[in-house]
């Protein structure tokens, strides 16, 4: 049996769907037996989805009107170096 | 000057719901296709942004990031061989970006950087709690993303990037090596303390209150 510290530190192994099944057997049954695992488990997941529910914010109009203005100079920069 | 023209010129053209296809609009870039440019940054500046935001955690230094990403990007199109995907490319030009003003902030000592106390270094969960059911409901969207972001903010750069690159940008581990020029098992290692001390913090804020109340009736 593992020691919750000897867990832990395979926790992302636990978590990643591509690892070697006979890890991941040998970890379930860690978590199986250890409440506190159980919920480590658990809330590491949760932190991760709750990351990844976050939608990128819109940038500020003004930011965005300094960006495009920005690639427009930048473009037509070019297109002169060209002809 | 026909700046509005130009501008115009620059609307991004790809109606909303229609299939984004990255490598075409590549191709096209490369040969000198504004448009084709204007339409890959549109479909990633907010993204970019986000990115930017999240590493150096200063509005300023994020809308530079954003600017010289897609600058930088425009000026080496022709350096791009698409051997990566052309959005791996540009997280790592902002990647760049972003670590180089951190440092020099760090170097202008004109703002701290931010040296948390409980995060980082070890591998810990102190908090062991089941969290309520979806905080996600319970928070209003700002508050949300506050929590998270000050959460994030908490932990050493080196740790928050590794993190940004993984759990929100979604790139591989090789990817994100590659990126920050470290090997895999730092990226393995830094990857697991930043969850560690996200999971700590959020844990902290989203525990199921009242279960002390409940383990006395
Ligand atoms: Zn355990």
């Amino acid at each position: 049996m593992l020691t919750c510290k000897q867990f832990l530190q395979e926790l992302n192994d636990y978590l990643d769907p591509n690892t070697d099944p006979d890890l991941k057997r040998k970890l379930q049954s860690h978590v199986t037996e250890c409440p506190n695992c159980f919920v480590i488990v658990d809330t590491t997941q949760k932190t991760l989805q709750v990351y990844k529910g976050v939608e990128p914010q819109t940038i500020p109009d003004d930011v965005k009107s300094r960006l495009w203005k920005a690639l427009e100079r930048k473009i037509a920069a070019k297109k002169q170096a060209q002809s | 000057m026909t700046y509005s023209e130009n501008w115009m010129s620059l609307t991004p053209t790809t109606p909303v719901g229609s299939a984004f296809d990255e490598s075409a609009l590549v191709a096209k870039a490369k040969a000198g296709d504004a448009q084709a440019f204007s339409d890959l940054v549109n479909h990633y500046e907010r993204k970019i942004y986000r990115l930017a935001k999240h590493i150096t955690q200063n509005d300023e230094d994020a809308e530079d990031v954003l600017q010289e990403t897609f600058l930088k990007a425009y000026e080496h199109l022709e350096n791009f061989q698409g051997n990566s995907k052309f959005y791996t490319w540009i997280v790592r030009i902002a990647v760049n970006e972003s670590l180089m003003k951190l440092r020099k902030r760090k170097s202008d000592r004109t703002v701290p950087l931010d040296e948390p106390v409980d995060t980082g270094e070890e591998m810990v969960a102190r908090e062991i709690a089941v969290w309520e059911d979806n905080p996600e409901q319970r928070y209003g969207r700002d508050e949300m993303q506050e929590i998270l972001n000050s959460a994030v903010q908490s932990l050493k750069p080196d740790f928050r990037t590794v993190f940004i690159l993984r759990d929100i940008e979604e790139l591989s581990t090789e990817e994100t090596a590659e990126t920050l020029g470290i090997s895999i098992p730092a990226v393995k290692s830094r990857l697991l303390r930043a969850r560690l001390a996200l999971r700590e913090k959020l844990t902290r804020q989203f525990k199921r209150k009242g279960e002390d109340v409940f383990a006395y009736l």
